[in-house]
C-alpha cells in the first residue's frame, strides 16, 4: 500500500463517487416505478453530453443554454422512449424488458455513432482546471503533512451530483407528485385503481432518468472528455444500484461512495496487479453484496408467494 | 401446435413416440441436408463458407444460452465471457502444452463448464436482473483476468496467437476446411441439446423456469438445476469460443465481448425462446442481417459525410438493436413460433384451422 497517496485517491475515489450515484439515481429512478431495469441509461447519458457538445461547439450556443437545451431534449427522449418501446411491453416477462433495454442501448448507441462519429472531443471546460484546490491534511509522512490536490471540476461534479439525489429524494418525499411515483411503484394495478395514471408517471420517470443522465453526462464529460467510451465507464453504476438498493434513493450516494472510495484505495496499492483491479472492484464488490444481502444495503426486501 | 403431424403418422410403440425423426421422407431430407453442409465448401465460395463457418460457431455458443435462458429462465449477460474462457483454455492447451485441438476442445468445453458453475452460485440467493448483474460481473472479470493475471503464460492484452489445428495429416487452416469440424460439433450440439430439452433434466429447467418456487414444491432442487443449466450453458459457450479461437487463430480478451452476450440474448429472441429451432434462426437472422448491414455503408456515408467514420461502425449496433426493438414489441416468441404457424397452416390446407 502506497500510503502517501493513499489519502489522495481515497478522496479523489470519494468524489469519482458522485457522477456514479447521480448515474445510479437514473437507473433507480426507473427502476421504483416501473420495474424496468434500464440498462440504456449509459448511452442516454452519451447522447446528453453528445448533444450539448454539439449546441456548444457546433451552433456556437453559450453554455447554460445548451445545457437547458440538451436537459429539455433529453427529458423529450426519455419520454418518447418510455411511450414508443417500453409502453407496448407493461406487464410482460422480465426478460423481454431487460432485453427491450439492451437493444434500446444498441440503437442509441448506433445513433451516437452515426450523428457524432467516434472521435475524440473535447469538452468545453465548465470549471477551471489550472486552480485546484489544495488541503492540507493532519497526516504526516517523511516529515511533511501530506496535501491533497482537489480538481475543480471533481469537486463542483461532486457537489451537483449529491445536490441532484438529494432533489430527487426532495421530489420523492415531499410532492404530490413524488407520493404518486411512489404509489405506482409500490403496485401497479392497485395504484392504477386508486385513480393513478400510471401511463403519466411512467413517462415522467422516464424523462426525469434522461434529464438525471444528461447532467451526468455533462458532469463526466467535463471531467473525463467525451467519447464513446463514455457510454461503457456508466457499467460501473450498475454495482453501485445493486449495492444501494434497486429501489433506494439514498442508497444510489452511499452505493456511490463506497464505489468510489473502494475503487480509490486499491488504486493506491504499489502492487501493479492490485492496482490494475481498480476496474473490476465494482464488479467483485458486486458479487460479494449478491451472495451476502441481495436487496442491497437499503433496498426492500420482497416476499414472493406462489 | 406440436402434435400436428402429417396423416397416418401414428405412434405404435412407445420407442415410436420417442421418435424425433419420425418418416422416411424426413430420414431423406435430414442426410440430404447434413450431406450440403459438408459439401458446402465444395460448390459454394470462400465468403459464404466463412459466413456459414462463423454461424455454426454462434449458433453453438446460443444454443447453450438457450438452455440457460430459453429453458431454464436465468438470463445471462456473460455467454461471451465463457467463451473467452473456453478458448483461453483451448489456447493454452495447445500452444503450452502442445495438445492437440481435438483433445483441448472437450476440455476447453468442460473447463468452461466449472468457471460457469463459479459465475452461476449467486444464482442459489438472486434471480431476475440480479442475476443477469451477477453474469454482467463475469463479463467484466474473466476478460480482466485474462488480460492482467499470469502475464508470462496469458500474455497479457496482445493475447495469444494459436497454430492450425491437424488432423490426419491434414491442416485446417481455412474455413474452407475449418468448417468440416464446425458443423461436427454443431449437429453433436444440436442433439445434444435437442434431448436434454426433452429429457428428465429439461422438463426440470422448464418447471423452474416457469415458476422456481413452485418447482421446489414439487421436488424439483432449484439449485442443483440451476447449476446444472449454467455448467451446460458455459460448455456450449466454451466449445463455441474454443472453435472460434481455433478458427481465426487469434485471441484476447476483447475477441467476445459484452456486445456478443448481448447479441447472443437478442439472437435468441428474436429466433425464440425456449425452443430447439430458436438459436438457429436468430443466430443465421442475425448473422445474415449485420452482413448485410455493411452494404448500407456507402449509403449512410453520404447521408452523413462528416461522421464517416462512426456511420460503418453504428450500423450494427443500430441494425441489430431495431431488430430487436422490433420483434420484442411485435413478436416476443419469435421466428420458431412464426414457423410452428406455418407448419401448422402447411398441414391444415385448405382449412385455416
Amino acid at each position: 500500500m502506497n500510503w502517501q497517496l493513499l489519502p489522495q485517491f481515497v478522496v479523489t475515489g470519494l468524489l469519482l463517487g458522485g457522477p456514479l450515484a447521480l448515474n445510479a439515481l437514473g437507473i433507480v429512478l426507473i427502476f421504483k416505478s416501473t420495474y424496468i431495469f434500464n440498462f440504456a441509461q449509459g448511452q442516454m447519458l452519451l447522447l446528453g453530453a453528445l448533444t450539448t457538445w454539439w449546441f456548444v461547439v457546433v451552433q456556437g450556443l453559450p453554455l447554460w443554454l445548451a445545457i437547458i437545451l440538451a436537459l429539455i431534449l433529453s427529458a423529450i427522449l426519455g419520454f418518447l422512449i418510455e411511450r414508443f418501446t417500453l409502453r407496448p411491453l407493461t406487464g410482460q416477462h422480465l426478460l423481454v424488458i431487460i432485453l427491450m433495454t439492451l437493444g434500446l442501448s444498441q440503437v442509441l448507441q448506433g445513433l451516437a455513432l452515426l450523428l457524432f462519429g467516434s472521435v475524440q472531443r473535447n469538452f468545453p471546460q465548465i470549471f477551471s482546471t489550472t486552480a485546484p484546490y489544495k488541503i492540507t491534511t493532519p497526516f504526516i509522512f517523511n516529515d511533511n503533512n501530506i496535501t491533497i490536490i482537489l480538481k475543480q471540476n471533481l469537486v463542483w461534479s461532486f457537489a451537483i451530483a449529491i445536490l441532484g439525489v438529494l432533489l430527487i429524494s426532495a421530489l420523492f418525499r415531499f410532492t404530490r407528485m413524488g407520493l404518486t411515483m411512489r404509489g405506482t411503484s409500490e403496485d401497479h394495478e392497485l395504484a392504477q385503481s386508486m385513480g393513478i395514471n400510471i401511463n403519466r408517471m411512467f413517462g415522467i420517470s422516464w424523462a426525469l432518468a434522461g434529464i438525471v443522465a444528461t447532467t451526468t453526462g455533462i458532469l463526466l464529460a467535463t471531467s473525463s472528455g467525451l467519447d464513446m467510451s463514455l457510454s461503457v465507464i456508466v457499467l460501473s453504476a450498475f454495482p453501485v444500484v445493486l449495492l444501494g438498493g434497486l429501489d433506494s434513493i439514498p442508497g444510489t450516494i452511499v452505493g456511490g461512495l463506497i464505489i468510489g472510495v473502494s475503487m480509490g484505495i486499491v488504486s493506491a496499492s504499489k502492487v501493479p496487479i492490485v492496482r490494475d483491479m481498480a476496474e473490476i472492484v465494482p464488479y467483485i464488490l458486486l458479487l460479494i453484496v449478491l451472495l451476502i444481502r441481495p436487496e442491497g444495503l437499503f433496498g426492500q426486501k420482497r416476499i414472493e408467494r406462489i | 401446435m406440436s402434435i400436428l403431424r402429417p396423416a397416418g403418422d401414428f405412434d405404435t410403440t412407445y420407442a415410436h413416440d420417442l421418435r424425433t425423426i419420425r418418416q422416411p421422407w424426413q430420414w431423406v431430407l435430414f442426410f440430404a441436408f447434413i450431406l450440403a453442409l459438408y459439401t458446402l465448401p465444395l460448390y459454394a465460395n470462400q465468403s459464404v463458407v466463412s459466413l456459414v463457418n462463423r454461424i455454426g460457431i454462434t449458433i453453438i455458443a446460443v444454443q447453450g444460452l438457450s438452455i440457460l435462458t430459453g429453458y431454464t429462465g436465468q438470463i445471462s449477460l456473460g455467454q461471451a465471457a465463457f467463451m473467452t474462457t473456453g478458448g483461453y483454455i483451448s489456447a493454452l492447451l495447445v500452444t503450452r502444452l502442445g495438445w492437440s485441438f481435438f483433445i483441448s476442445l472437450p476440455a476447453a468445453a468442460l473447463g468452461a463448464g466449472f468457471v460457469g458453475l463459479i459465475f452461476g452460485l449467486p444464482s442459489l440467493r438472486v434471480k431476475g436482473f440480479y442475476l443477469a448483474m451477477s453474469t454482467l460481473a463475469a463479463q467484466f472479470i474473466i476478460p480482466w483476468f485474462t488480460r492482467n493475471a499470469f502475464p508470462d503464460i496469458l500474455n497479457g492484452a496482445q493475447g495469444l496467437n494459436v497454430q492450425v489445428p491437424i488432423l490426419f495429416g491434414i491442416e485446417f487452416n481455412s474455413p474452407q476446411r475449418f468448417i468440416y469440424i464446425t458443423i461436427t460439433v454443431l449437429i453433436i450440439s444440436t442433439i445434444a441439446a435437442y434431448n436434454i430439452t426433452r429429457s428428465r433434466l429439461g422438463r426440470a429447467f422448464v418447471a423452474i423456469r416457469d415458476h422456481d418456487l413452485a418447482a421446489e414444491l414439487l421436488g424439483v432442487n432449484p439449485f442443483k438445476y440451476k447449476l446444472q443449466a449454467f455448467f451446460l450453458a458455459s460448455v456450449f459457450a466454451g466449445a463455441a469460443g474454443a472453435l472460434a479461437v481455433h478458427n481465426i487463430r487469434h485471441l484476447n480478451s476483447e475477441t467476445f465481448n459484452l456486445i456478443d452476450s448481448i447479441i447472443f440474448l437478442g439472437m435468441l429472441i428474436i429466433g425464440g425462446l425456449g425452443s430447439n429451432l430458436g438459436p438457429i434462426f436468430g443466430a443465421i437472422i442475425v448473422e445474415l442481417l449485420v452482413e448485410w448491414a455493411i452494404l448500407f455503408g456507402p449509403f449512410f456515408i453520404t447521408i452523413f459525410p462528416t461522421t464517416a467514420s462512426g456511420a460503418v461502425q453504428a450500423l450494427r449496433p443500430l441494425f441489430f438493436g431495431t431488430t430487436l426493438i422490433l420483434f420484442l414489441i411485435f413478436e416476443p416468441r419469435g421466428l420458431a413460433h412464426r414457423w410452428q404457424l406455418l407448419k401448422a397452416a402447411w398441414r391444415l390446407r385448405p382449412f385455416s384451422h
